[in-house]
This record gives C-alpha cells, sequence and structure tokens, in this order.
C-alpha cells in the first residue's frame, strides 16, 4: 500500500488561501457583504459610546476611600462604600472583634472546595477532611468552646451565610434528588407514588412560599417551647426546593439510557443497587451535567431569597449598607461589587462543569 | 465459512439436564409470544435456534435468565427453579452467561474493567486474581493488547469478542448468544464465530440464536426452528437441513439458504 502510495507524483493540495493577516482577517469575518459591515460599524458605534464612558467612571473619576460626602462630589464610582463597609457587607451582624472567624471558616471552605476539584483526591483522606472541616467551621461560627466566645445563630451573615446556604443546600439537595428520580422509576408503586407527590407538590410552589411556610407556619405545629433554629429551616426548604428539581433533571438521564444497558449488567448478576450505581448513574449523571448545573446555578442564586425572612445573607447586608444615610444613592456600585461575587461563584461553577465533563469524555 | 474448523459432533452426551423447560408460556400483553415450549438441554449440549422474526426465539433465551419473565410452566437451570425468589434468580444469572446482538458493553468504563466488574461484585473475587482471569480471557478472544481502551475504541467484532470474554469472566456454565452476529459488518462475523467455536471445542453447553446455518451445521448437536411461539421441529443439522419435516421449516430454509 505504502509503496503505491509514494510511486504517485507528489501533488501537495492545499486549501485555496483568498487572504491573509490581518486586514485578510477583518475583510472575512467583519465586512462580507453589506449588512455584516453596516452590524459591524453599528457595533463599534456602541461600544464608542459606552465602554470609554464606563471605564472613566468606574476607573478614572472614581474615589476609593472616602467618605460618603467626598463621594456626593465626584463624579465617578464611589467604591468607598464597598471599601468602608466591607467587613459588614462581607459578615453582617457578627461581632466586629471577632470577624476572624467566619473569614478563617471561609478560608477553610474554599481550601477543602479547592482540592474537592481534582478528583484525584476523592478518597478516604478528603472525607475526614471535610468532617474535619464542617467541625471547625462549625466551631468557628458558633464558639462556645476552647474559650471561644459564642455567638448566635441570629448574628450570622453576609457571605458565610450565602455560602453556608448554598454550598450544603446544594450538596444535600444532589443525592436527595438522584434518590428522589430513582423513586420515581421505581417498580414499587408506593415509593412511585410518593416520590411523584413529592416532585410535583414542591415544584408546584414558589421557593419564597416554601421559605415563608418554613418560618412561620412551621413553628406553629411544634410543641411549645421547642424551637428550630432559622438558618436550619431555611437550609432544608431550600434543599427540599432543590431536589425536586435536580430529581427531574437526573430522571431525564435515566431515560436516556438503554436497556441494553439494564440487560447487560443483570445478565451478569449484579443486583439492582450494583447495577445502578456502577453502571446506570455514571453514565446517565453524567449525560445531565450540563441541566444539573443550570439547576444548582440557579439554586445558588436563589439564596439570597432568604431575605425575606429576615436573615442576612450577602445581599441583604449590601442593602443594609445602603439604607445609612450617608452611603445612600451609591446602589450602583455596591450592587456591582455583590454581582462580581455572586458571578464568580456561578462562573466557577460552570467553569468546573465543563472540566468535568471533559474528564469524563475520555470513553466516548 | 466455518467449515475448516468443525466441531465434532458425534461425542455421546451426558443424560444430566443442564435447563429444563417444560410447558412454558409468555405473553406481551395479549400477544401469546410463547405457547408452550418444553426443551431439554443436556451438559455440554449445543443447541442453535432459527426461525423468522417475531418467532419468539430471542424471549425463549431471555426467559432462561430471566431477562423476560414467563406467566406458566416451569424453567429450571442447573436444578435452580427461576420463580420470583430474586436470590434464585441471582444464582440463575451467576451460572448463565450472555451474550447480546447490539454487545451492551458499559461504554464509561475500560475493556478490563468491563471483564472485571461482575467477578468483582459478584463472585466477590480479589481485584488481582479478577484482572488475570480478565486477561487470560482476552488472551483467548485475542485482543489482550486492548484492555486499557473503552468500547468505543474497539471494532464491531472486537467489542463482541470482548462481551464474549465478559460472560466467560463470571466461569457460566451455559453461553446464551442472542444473535450475536447480526448486528456486525460481514468481514467481522468470521471473528466471532471463531470464538464461539473454540468455546463449542471446549464443551461449553450453549444456545445459540443464529442464522449462520454454516456455524450451525458444523457446531450444533441439534438446530431448532421456531415459528409463532412454537418449537416447531428439532434435529440434528444433517437431518434438519437436509430432511425438513415441516412445511413452514421447509420455506424458511429455502428463504435463508439459495
Amino acid at each position: 500500500m505504502a509503496d503505491i502510495a509514494h510511486t504517485s507524483p507528489k501533488k501537495e493540495i492545499r486549501p485555496p488561501v483568498v487572504n491573509i493577516g490581518v486586514i485578510g482577517w477583518i475583510k472575512a469575518n467583519l465586512f462580507n457583504g453589506w449588512f455584516n459591515s453596516v452590524l459591524t460599524i453599528v457595533t463599534l458605534f456602541f461600544l464608542w459610546k459606552t465602554v470609554p464612558p464606563f471605564f472613566r467612571w468606574a476607573f478614572i473619576d472614581s474615589v476609593w476611600n472616602t467618605t460618603g460626602q467626598v463621594c456626593r462630589d465626584t463624579g465617578g464610582a464611589c467604591w468607598s462604600i464597598v471599601t468602608e463597609n466591607l467587613r459588614f457587607i462581607l459578615f453582617g451582624f457578627f461581632p466586629y472583634e471577632l470577624q476572624w472567624r467566619p473569614l478563617l471558616a471561609m478560608i477553610i471552605l474554599f481550601v477543602l472546595l479547592f482540592f474537592s476539584q481534582n478528583r484525584k483526591h476523592w478518597k478516604k483522606p478528603l472525607a475526614y477532611a471535610w468532617i474535619a472541616g464542617l467541625f471547625l467551621m462549625g466551631l468557628f461560627l458558633r464558639g462556645g468552646l476552647f474559650g471561644l466566645d459564642p455567638v448566635e445563630s441570629t448574628q450570622w451573615g453576609g457571605l458565610p451565610l450565602t455560602l453556608l446556604l448554598s454550598v450544603f443546600g446544594l450538596t444535600a439537595a444532589y443525592p436527595l434528588g438522584v434518590v428522589l428520580a430513582l423513586g420515581r422509576q421505581s417498580k414499587m408503586r408506593g415509593i412511585k407514588t410518593l416520590c411523584i407527590v413529592y416532585i410535583e407538590l414542591i415544584r408546584g410552589v414558589p421557593l419564597i412560599s416554601l421559605l415563608f411556610m418554613s418560618s412561620i407556619i412551621f413553628p406553629l405545629l411544634l410543641p411549645e417551647g421547642v424551637t428550630i433554629n432559622k438558618i436550619l429551616r431555611a437550609q432544608v426548604a431550600i434543599i427540599l426546593f432543590t431536589a425536586a428539581y435536580i430529581a427531574e433533571v437526573v430522571r431525564g438521564g435515566l431515560q436516556g439510557m438503554s436497556r441494553g444497558q439494564y440487560e447487560a449488567a443483570e445478565s451478569i448478576g449484579l443486583n439492582y443497587y450494583q447495577t445502578m450505581r456502577l453502571i446506570i448513574l455514571p453514565q446517565a449523571l453524567k449525560i445531565v451535567i450540563p441541566p444539573t448545573v443550570s439547576q444548582l446555578i440557579s439554586a445558588f442564586k436563589d439564596t439570597s431569597l432568604v431575605v425575606i425572612i429576615a436573615l442576612y445573607d450577602l445581599l441583604k447586608t449590601t442593602q443594609t449598607v445602603l439604607s445609612d444615610p450617608e452611603w445612600m444613592g451609591f446602589s450602583k456600585e455596591a450592587y456591582l461589587f455583590v454581582a462580581i461575587l455572586y458571578f464568580l461563584g456561578c462562573f466557577s461553577m460552570s467553569n468546573y462543569s465543563r472540566k468535568l465533563e471533559k474528564e469524563l469524555s475520555r470513553g466516548d | 465459512m466455518t467449515s475448516e474448523s468443525s466441531v465434532t459432533t458425534e461425542q455421546t452426551l451426558s443424560d444430566e439436564a443442564m435447563i429444563e423447560i417444560i410447558d412454558m408460556h409468555k405473553w406481551f400483553g395479549d400477544f401469546h409470544v410463547l405457547q408452550g415450549i418444553n426443551l431439554t438441554v443436556h451438559k455440554q449440549e449445543r443447541i442453535v435456534i432459527c426461525g423468522p422474526s417475531g418467532s419468539g426465539k430471542s424471549t425463549l433465551i431471555r426467559c432462561i435468565n430471566r431477562l423476560e419473565e414467563h406467566q406458566k410452566g416451569r424453567i429450571i437451570v442447573d436444578g435452580i427453579e427461576l420463580t420470583n425468589n430474586i436470590k434464585n434468580i441471582e444464582k440463575v444469572r451467576m451460572e448463565v452467561g450472555m451474550v447480546f446482538q447490539h454487545f451492551n458493553l458499559f461504554p464509561h468504563l475500560t475493556i478490563i474493567e468491563n471483564l472485571t466488574l461482575g467477578p468483582i461484585w459478584v463472585r466477590k473475587v480479589p481485584k488481582a486474581e479478577a484482572e488475570e482471569t480478565a486477561m487470560y480471557y482476552l488472551e483467548k478472544v485475542q485482543i489482550p493488547e486492548q484492555a486499557k481502551k473503552y468500547p468505543g475504541q474497539l471494532s464491531g467484532g472486537q467489542q463482541q469478542r470482548v462481551a464474549i470474554a465478559r460472560s466467560l469472566c463470571m466461569n457460566p456454565k451455559v453461553m446464551l448468544f442472542d444473535e450475536p452476529t447480526s448486528a456486525l459488518d460481514p468481514e467481522m462475523i468470521k471473528e466471532v464465530l471463531d470464538v464461539m467455536i473454540d468455546l463449542a471445542q471446549e464443551g461449553m453447553t450453549m444456545i445459540v440464536v443464529s442464522h449462520e446455518m454454516g456455524f450451525a451445521k458444523s457446531v450444533a448437536h441439534r438446530v431448532l426452528f421456531m415459528d409463532y411461539g412454537q418449537i416447531v421441529e428439532g434435529n440434528t443439522p444433517v437431518e434438519f437441513f437436509e430432511n425438513p419435516q415441516h412445511e413452514r421449516t421447509k420455506l424458511f430454509l429455502s428463504q435463508i439458504l439459495h
């Protein structure tokens, strides 16, 4: 074969080259045809009108470390509202001199999340690290042991609260959602009905009403003298709500599996749990990574709804700063800052999901 | 195509029954797909089942490892009767290997992981030992070099050979083949049939649903013809092909052999 190929005259055929270089690229991509040319010009005009003024407002005319009064006299962005109130925005009403504790708790969380990213680390030591980490985070937030001053959970707020609600909300909702999806596919009638009723009921109400129920109606049902922490109640509401949506996403993945996979697993003698755990779920969950992450991202942002039951999450602490007469009117800057924090959270989630998808697609 | 490596079918079979099916019926809804099947498969016997599509031949062998449930009659595999008892079903599945038309390998696992999964989780064999066994069977089906690859990277013929090896790793007493070559490109059929012939030579009890008449002639002790949910006739390959008794068998053979 190779010999034959070599005897034929060598004529290299390259793709036809129309234009090379920057000018060629611009011509080929931005000005090919009158419609694209008009679009390009309009877009450039729009960018020229918006970007430089924004840049000027945000960086050149802006002030960074002043009082609110100084801010009012300048035309640029008043980042002082963020820098001057940073600790309140981040930590809410947590006692000022103890705020190193939630900071440390967050650092522990970030370190753990960072190590959990890599699937090579998904072994026993990481599980122990999480257990120890959870204990430490709880200890730093609550205090009351080892000479740390106790801090009531009503004083928790800001970023740690948002992270607490979302990280634990999502990690608990995901497995619960998977179990619900399996239950909905179950051949056992009772379990199946129960799961359908649960999923449809939860999906039938907005998260806000669930949060209200957890904070107002639920305590009425408890015997007198028994109270359950408000944060915990909100946390449970978020978990129950997100799980129902995850369940439906996962069910979509399960339905995408061919019967042949179940049959092959059964024919080598695997039982139901082994079949699900080893064969079906790894494939089904992989298929639904993109919609699952969408669900998780939206749940992360929905944690900001806890403001309506008077929990001081990141968004609420920011609003509180804005109601201070000194800083009134600088909502643009404050919300931009919070938006950046939320964006970082959401973006790293979607980034991670893309990385995970890539890693898991080796087999295809 | 397989005549050069024909297997002796003259040996006397033991009287011991491996599989006994007694007056077995199955319905899909109102459709009476299996209508009173009676079949005894002896140890080391090799049976080829043929018949038009929809005749119930796949359903029949899928009943033997309970991928399909029968509604009437009895199926006894290696002394264990198939009922709703899940423990019995699991025991039978450990003893019965199955090869599917569409291979059904696990695409998210490597070849070696596909092979060791059953032994490790069902037979509780230590991982190293399971891998050793897996490599032995991969050599047997002549693709040890593919062990670390994923099923999607293999050709159809290679995948089907892996599927056979996967079943063999469970050390089964019976192998069921459900049209193992009908999803393959023509040039890959031989490599799969060769593996099956090797298996036959080693004395495996086999039930093969197939239209590979060359394979049936050289390997089978008995060829069964099924139509409309019944076993119409069964005979030694020589008798079956040269002297079919039944009109429907004659018609069927005239359609596939020409």
